[in-house]
């Protein structure tokens, strides 16, 4: 692309300055800001530090005898292997499905992609009514098909055994269900493009050869979709890891009983209910060191090599 | 197309595809329902339509008196809307002067918006809120102030994302229209301007649209920079809501409905766009 027009490179500056002057000030400088952050001590979010913590690690020290943070780390590694299987799994599932059918499929974009343009507050307080304790829709449906203990008293009043559905035995379900229902679609999109891209000469060919139906979805569209699936894939992992606002409507902090946590919903609890404003920016900084780490690791072992 | 899975019988697909999509319409639908119900009778019967004696309009009238939704409006799409019209002039031209231009540091430039990606919020309002408090622009109790205090960050936050999905669009863009537009006299930011954003029209309104709904959404920043009343957004005037109202479920889902309305009819305006835009990105990424 060494046409004559760009060899001028004057403009560039006008064409660079404005978005990077943004990106240094509101986004590189703030994250190396936030890194230095982790080694001193600051007491309030709008206050000078005090000097450099004693020993100048003593937060990372902090991260690992906290048994909050490793409540929040085992919550949020669940939440990323669930987000991966359910949620790259379903989509996948309703990609493959959307693809053999003509008629309806532009409605179920429609339909499957609307829950990630709302937000995560609005999702939070709905989904607080339908797993409400007393009469909430879940309890309501149980309720109604026979499934929840419930007994008459003599004075005529019906006595349910509601379902909590917070408790310590529900909330890892309760809490990660709704997440992983948002987004299906938005991975469902992604794939159903990239089944678009593949060409169908290649099917046409594999039926020749006698291969259909499954064989068909084994040998060819499972490995021509392996780029796509990892791009899934490592969105899938940074997503769960910065997981904040639905949990955080819905369970506040730490419910029930410090087991709630998530490393997104305890960096804010720290940062701005706490004050520990450098312990949340070292709980921030392991929230992108994993994100990184956790994205490496699945690119090298599902990224396919280019030949394919 | 065919690709695969033929042997499924075609009512089974349809029944698993309806299925979902019933997973993704009916709370919503629920939520509506109830929001026209009367007071205590959602704990007791939510499914039925609310006729008669059950249908009411108090929650609306309530939520709409209890809290200050105009105001709250009204900085949403003060702060939207600017945001969206930054990203969209910003990343527009970066994206521009990546694809087109040959420079040393080119590749970093690109890594760099990469990894602009990887960065949560979290890691970085903190420092952001000190910078702006520094700079006199957060924590001042000014509402103008306040509002561009969200403002900066949000524009900030959704450019990494704009540039990459405008830098794939634009490089499809063929060069020969810029070269005759060269040739007729024309230079580099008039091309720009008659040429390469009519090519890219949809990538743009995809980028618009998406930085408009993150930051309407966006709960967290806002609620770290917004904290007098009259500065409320409507995404956190809508927690405040959810932590006052107590056991008003009537009032809550009032107040869910009426926060999803403008969204509702942005999606049902431009879904198109949304599709088609976000995918053509995010697969070439």
């Amino acid at each position: 692309m060494n046409s004559m027009i760009y060899k001028n490179k004057k403009p560039l500056l006008v064409f660079l300055i404005p978005a990077f002057a943004f990106l240094i000030v509101f986004l590189y400088y703030p994250f190396f800001q936030n890194v230095v952050n982790t080694f001193l001590k600051i007491g309030g979010l709008g206050r000078a530090s005090q000097g450099l913590n004693t020993p100048w690690y003593e937060n990372y020290q902090r991260l690992f005898t906290d048994p909050n943070m490793r409540t929040a780390l085992k919550n949020t590694l669940l939440l990323t292997l669930c987000t991966i299987v359910f949620q790259v799994g379903i989509a996948l599932i309703l990609a493959l499905l959307v693809d053999t059918i003509r008629v309806g499929a532009q409605f179920f974009r429609t339909v499957y992609f609307f829950p990630i343009v709302i937000s995560a507050t609005a999702l939070g307080l709905m989904f607080n009514l339908i797993f409400l304790y007393k009469g909430g829709m879940v309890n309501q449906l149980l309720l109604s098909l026979g499934r929840l203990p419930s007994e008459v008293k003599p004075s005529g009043k019906v006595l349910v055994q509601w379902l909590d559905w917070k408790d310590q035995a529900h909330f890892l379900f309760t809490m990660f269900m709704p997440v992983m229902w948002q987004y299906v679609g938005f991975y469902f999109v992604i794939l159903v493009t990239g089944l678009n891209n593949i060409s169908p000469d290649l099917f046409e060919a594999a039926a020749l050869d006698g291969a259909d139906g499954w064989k068909r979805t084994r040998y060819i569209t499972l490995p021509l979709l392996r780029n796509v699936l990892c791009t899934c894939l490592v969105l899938a992992i940074t997503g769960a890891l910065k997981v904040f606002d639905l949990p955080w409507v819905m369970f506040g902090a730490g419910m029930p009983e410090n087991r709630g946590w998530l490393t997104g919903t305890y960096m804010y609890d720290q940062t701005f209910n706490r004050m520990n404003v450098d312990y949340g920016s070292t709980i921030a900084v392991l929230i992108v060191v994993l994100g990184v780490v956790l994205s490496n690791i699945a690119n090298r072992v599902f990224r396919p090599s280019d030949d394919l | 197309m065919n690709t695969g899975i033929k042997k499924i019988p075609r009512v089974l697909t349809y029944l698993v595809l309806c299925f979902w999509a019933l997973t993704t319409i009916y709370p919503f639908i629920w939520v509506l329902l109830n929001s026209f119900r009367k007071k205590g009778l959602i704990l007791s019967d939510s499914f039925s339509l609310p006729l008669g004696d059950s249908f009411t309009w108090d929650n609306y009238i309530t939520a709409w008196q209890r809290a200050d939704f105009k105001n709250a409006y009204l900085n949403s799409f003060l702060i939207s809307g600017t945001v969206t019209v930054f990203v969209v002039i910003i990343a527009g031209l970066a994206a521009y002067g990546l694809v087109r231009y040959r420079f040393r540091g080119r590749d970093f430039l690109y890594s760099l918006i990469m990894a602009g990606m990887m960065f949560p919020v979290f890691s970085t309002i903190i420092p952001v809120f000190r910078l702006e408090v520094m700079l006199g622009i957060a924590g001042t109790g000014r509402r103008w102030l306040s509002l561009l205090a969200v403002i900066l960050p949000q524009i900030a936050g959704n450019l990494c994302f704009a540039i990459i999905i405008l830098m794939g669009f634009i490089q499809s863009v063929p060069i020969d229209l810029e070269e005759s537009a060269y040739l007729d006299g024309c230079n580099v930011f008039q091309i720009y301007f008659y040429i390469i954003i009519p090519a890219a029209k949809s990538s743009f309104a995809t980028v618009a649209i998406f930085a408009f709904l993150w930051s309407y959404n966006d709960l967290f920043t806002q609620s770290f920079f917004l904290r007098y009343p009259q500065e409320r957004a409507i995404t956190g005037l809508l927690n405040e809501i959810s932590s006052q109202a107590g056991v008003n479920y009537g009032l809550m889902a009032s107040s869910v409905v009426l926060v999803l309305i403008p969204v509702l009819i942005v999606y049902i305006c431009l879904q198109k766009h949304i599709i088609k835009g976000l995918t053509a990105g995010a697969v070439k990424g």
